[in-house]
């Protein structure tokens, strides 16, 4: 792998920048392999590098429909924090924070990850004192936060409007949490995961599983059949109908989720902030855009765009809290498509069919898990248990009744 | 934006209604095995393709009814009252 440093850029400036070398192969499909991942984006690729790097199983391959990146990886609003409510979900997202905190130097690729911390707002006494006790549990878990006043929220965010039509009466801060460059890191993965001999094949829908006594053998796809006792699904929105190709259903529900973006500006907003009770988050991303999101279209979508009504009430809650953003123009606006758990919480571990391994169920979450979900997965597949951070995260927990309901405490209530 | 053809009101737009998730979930019996009754409560069809389901005309009538919709194109194949069965759609009615 041609490493990426000063020397490097100044090296190749010197000669003509001629001597860049494309970051991973297009490789010609192997008839079979170790490991099968269905699904390049960040999820599906980090496994791959975990299983390569940690466990040493280098025969895998991650098969991608369209292009790396081109779902939910590239498509969210790339915040990462781990103030979740629950322990078992605190310890993972924990993990996963502190995976891409060393990122950058693992994959020798620049993430551009900024720790600038992330308010969440409270607009009633009420939602404060749930605050409070959402901050108690976060710091009883191990994990830093700090209860706001209005008066210290003003002081980090001076543009916001505390006045608003639900007055801002306080909140708490992550102040690890923060954002990266969510190309970055599927491209820091996917190189990273080539040079250590995983086959990335792009244009490669999987169109159907060989089943044998209950095992799964290959999967077949549109560039041909590949053999592999273990395949691991990645594939977020379509979760249901790849499972319904290996034949069983999933407790799923495929939703579009909006973002937006206004044109760039010179900095004005140095944090993420977030209002569970008017349901908007915003930050300033380092091109100087102002990015939005909000919730999930109310219907079943697998489609990758999002209505107006849902956009109104996100623009419509940014401008409350951000009057001076009504001047701005919005550039674009997309979505993606979010695979909802009963419980937002994913769904990670074995399936029905034996060698099949899922992970699901991040709906409007994934970005923030994708290093913590790719090590834990790898882990599972590789030993055949499941790691301890994602023993309750089993498909087998609704049946159970050991739901893990991060509903409310996720952040934006869903 | 969606626009719903309400049997009582005629068409309107998605934002006076309210989404009810699908249609057709039937209650098993008190002899369902723990599989019944979890697939029951928490599994979901979620096809990409058509998708039977309840709508109320919340900021209208008021009534519940049910609609056929695509879920990739968002086109909507079939509008019927609720306790009427699926409407038997053509196959390729929707790609």
């Amino acid at each position: 792998m041609q490493g990426y440093s000063l020397w490097q850029v100044v090296g190749q400036a010197l000669r003509g920048n001629k001597g860049w070398q494309p970051a991973w192969r297009d490789p010609t499909p192997k008839s079979g392999y170790d490991v099968i991942v269905i699904g390049g984006g960040g999820h599906g690729l980090a496994t791959a590098y975990y299983l390569a790097k940690k466990h040493g199983i280098r025969r895998v391959a991650v098969l991608e429909k369209g292009w790396i990146g081109g779902g939910n990886s590239g498509r969210n609003t790339q915040v990462v924090r781990s103030n979740y409510f629950y322990p078992a979900s605190s310890a993972f997202y924990d993990h996963s924070l502190k995976l891409y905190e060393g990122l950058t130097r693992e994959l020798n690729f620049n993430i551009m990850l900024s720790q600038r911390g992330q308010i969440a707002l409270a607009h009633s006494e009420h939602e404060l004192e749930i605050n409070r006790r959402w901050a108690n549990a976060v710091r009883m878990n191990g994990i830093d936060a700090e209860v706001l006043s209005p008066a210290d929220i003003q002081k980090i965010v001076p543009i916001i409007n505390l006045n608003s039509r639900f007055p801002v009466v306080g909140g708490f801060i992550q102040r690890r949490a923060g954002i990266s460059r969510h190309d970055a890191v599927v491209w820091g993965y996917a190189r990273a995961a080539n040079a250590l001999g995983v086959d990335i094949i792009q244009n490669c829908e999987v169109t159907g599983f060989d089943l044998k006594d209950g095992r799964v053998r290959g999967v077949t796809t549109s560039r041909g059949n590949f053999a592999a006792d273990r395949v691991v699904m990645s594939v977020a929105g379509h979760a249901s109908v790849l499972a319904q190709r290996a034949g069983f259903v999933l407790p799923i529900t495929t939703m579009a989720l909006q973002a937006m973006v206004t044109e760039p500006l010179k900095p004005v907003l140095n944090t993420l902030v977030m209002s569970g009770a008017i349901h908007a988050y915003v930050s300033q991303s380092d091109r100087g855009e102002i990015v939005i999101g909000g919730g999930a279209d109310v219907y079943n979508s697998y489609a990758q765009r999002g209505g107006l009504p849902a956009m109104h009430v996100t623009i419509g809650a940014v401008l409350e809290l951000f009057p001076s953003f009504s001047r701005l123009r919005l550039m674009r606006q997309w979505a993606g498509r979010v695979d909802v758990s009963p419980d937002t919480t994913a769904i990670m571990g074995r399936t029905p069919v034996e060698g099949l391994y899922i992970n699901c169920g991040w709906g409007t979450g994934g970005y923030k898990a994708i290093p913590a979900g790719g090590d834990t997965m790898a882990h599972t597949v590789a030993t055949g248990t499941p790691h301890p951070l994602i023993a309750r995260f089993g498909l087998d927990r609704f049946g159970a009744g050991a739901l893990i309901d991060e509903g409310a405490a996720a952040g934006v209530a869903h | 934006m969606l626009r719903l053809p309400c049997p009582y009101c005629g068409l309107r737009d998605e934002p006076e209604f309210a989404f009810g998730g699908p249609s057709h979930i039937i209650r098993p019996t008190l002899e369902a095995t723990d599989a019944q009754w979890t697939a029951y409560l928490f599994n979901r069809d979620n096809p990409l393709g058509v998708h039977y389901e309840r709508w109320a005309h919340a900021y209208g009538c008021g009534q519940w009814f049910n609609v056929a919709r695509h879920t990739a194109t968002h086109e909507i194949l079939a509008v019927y009252r609720m306790g009427d069965p699926k409407p038997a759609l053509e196959a390729g009615a929707a790609r």
